[in-house]
């Protein structure tokens, strides 16, 4: 069986609103990913439109954008994982290929938020939840991952200050993305003095809703060679789910499902955490950069916060993380996601990075979580 | 009272463990118990997986927990306005744990990891009821 790699990248500009329709929306992401390509929209066998249900009114969004983006009357289909749904998009389309079916895969993951209010959008989360026995009681996406900063800080001693220090790298970052929402340093008085959303996570603890899309296209090798001088090559490919009620969590200092997605990647892919050279992970919220630190074994259980206290996930530190701002600066347009951070690592391995490059980069690894911790996906690259 | 009465905005009507709704209201926090496997169940839930059964039997949560983690949530979600700010936690009951929230009656400054806890079921507004955590 032949390799996968992904040939094309592209991911529109995220932002509070879009004005413009999905299918636009993901035009824009498609443009660029077809950028410099020898192959036309009628080559592509299938595409995976991946986003989560319910922030705008189209239903069955497959066949809206295929036909925006022209790609009927090939296979189009639907996925869905919430905030990972483009990272399981890709996972099936490595199958596809994988299996024989198809040759060129398009998997293009977008949302529209900016459809619904604030309110509205968290109501559409903490249904995310297990609506019969948690959403009742309030449950959000912030204070879901509050309860794993709370029980963090409580065994491991980590501050509130050490949560601020990875929006003040991400701000950082970010204020370099030309196509994130948030183009803004900020300084760690600034994080700390924000206005508590759910305690201990502050405003600029969190991501902010977003508009936008990403789109990926994944071919097998013998495509892949003839239509790009860069492909990246897919080596490793881990998922894994954990419970959706709170309650039936074995562990809120880690997430389970991170950690045995990130296992059978490295396990896939012959690397170890050790043998990455840059690495995107979901920082839905600071709590969930650090978290990432540990659960992909970039740092032992407890000890994330002094990957962050030396400044370590830099470009120039041992594990460059989240060099492109991350989900915190970009925003994060749920189904657009996990195809944003590949997009960044594709470049990395690629040296098309620009400013934010990290020299001599060969391995990149992608962690993109769907929910508070529902579903896990790991994603090893190699160019 | 059944089940649309459960919690501050209920999103589904039922479920085969509504019974819990009743157990409520005699004034019981109810889990379950596969009797084949001896699997306890929180939420409840009248089916196990385990055992691919539905041989279950219910059992009262009762005695002290202890509070694994908790957030005070400024922020609500539509239907949850006027409600914030209220604190969620997570207990543990000898093993059984259980998501909720913490008794506005605690203050803040007063609640921490580790702490004990006892779960009571409370009457909320709009002839509707729930269950919450509080002081021993």
């Amino acid at each position: 069986m032949q390799d996968v790699a992904i040939v094309g990248v592209g991911q529109s500009i995220f932002s509070r609103k879009c004005g413009v329709s999905i299918g636009e929306l993901c035009f824009e992401a498609y443009n660029e990913a077809m950028e410099g390509l020898d192959i036309t929209n009628n080559d592509i066998d299938a595409s995976i439109i991946c986003s989560a249900p319910e922030y705008d009114k189209q239903r069955s969004p497959a066949g809206s954008i295929s036909e925006y983006l022209g790609l009927t009357p090939k296979p189009s289909f639907y996925v869905e994982t919430v905030c990972s749904s483009s990272s399981t998009g890709l996972r099936v389309g490595w199958s596809l290929i994988k299996a024989g079916l198809h040759k060129v895969v398009a998997v293009i993951g977008f949302q529209k938020m900016s459809d619904l209010t604030s309110r509205d959008a968290a109501e559409r989360m903490s249904r995310g939840g297990d609506i019969i026995w948690e959403s009742p009681f309030g449950i959000t996406m912030p204070s879901g991952y509050a309860m794993y900063a709370r029980a963090h800080m409580a065994k491991y001693g980590t501050t509130e200050e050490q949560l601020a220090k990875v929006r003040v790298k991400n701000s950082h970052y970010g204020a370099a993305n030309l196509k994130a929402t948030y183009r803004k340093e900020l300084s760690l008085d600034e994080i700390l003095g924000s206005e508590v959303i759910s305690s201990p996570l502050k405003k600029f603890d969190c991501c902010a809703n977003a508009d936008g899309a990403s789109c990926i296209i994944i071919a097998g090798g013998d495509v892949a060679k003839r239509v790009t001088s860069v492909p990246v090559w897919i080596m490793g490919l881990g998922a894994a789910t954990d419970t959706m009620t709170m309650s039936g969590r074995e562990s809120l200092t880690g997430l389970r499902c991170a950690q045995e997605a990130a296992r059978q990647a490295y396990e896939m892919a012959g690397v170890g955490p050790g043998d990455i050279d840059v690495a995107e992970v979901h920082d839905c919220f600071t709590i969930a950069e650090l978290m990432a630190y540990e659960d992909l074994g970039f740092a032992k259980a407890g000890e994330g916060t002094e990957l962050i206290d030396g400044k370590e996930t830099y470009v120039g530190g041992k594990k460059p993380v989240n060099v492109d701002g991350g989900l915190l600066s970009k925003g994060h347009p749920i189904g657009a996601t996990g195809g944003s951070q590949i997009r960044t690592i594709v470049n990395q391995l690629r040296g098309q990075a620009g400013e934010i490059q990290v020299q001599g980069a060969e391995i990149g690894l992608v962690h993109n979580i769907g929910g508070v911790g529902q579903y896990g996906n790991v994603t090893i690259l190699r160019r | 009272m059944s089940f649309e009465n459960f919690g501050i905005v209920s999103f589904t009507t039922e479920t085969k463990a509504s019974d819990f709704v009743d157990y409520l209201e005699k004034g019981k926090v109810m889990a379950t118990r596969c009797r084949k496997c001896g699997t306890n169940y929180f939420p409840p839930r009248m089916d196990c997986p385990k055992c691919v059964g539905s041989d279950v039997e219910w059992f009262e949560i009762k005695g002290n927990g202890r509070l694994v983690t908790y957030t005070v949530v400024n922020y609500g979600p539509t239907g949850f306005e006027e409600d914030a700010p209220y604190t969620l936690g997570i207990a543990d009951f000898d093993g059984v744990r259980v998501f909720g929230r913490i008794s506005k009656g605690i203050k803040e400054s007063d609640i921490k990891p580790g702490m004990g806890l006892k779960i009571l079921p409370v009457k909320l507004p709009g002839d509707r009821i729930g269950y919450e955590f509080q002081k021993v």
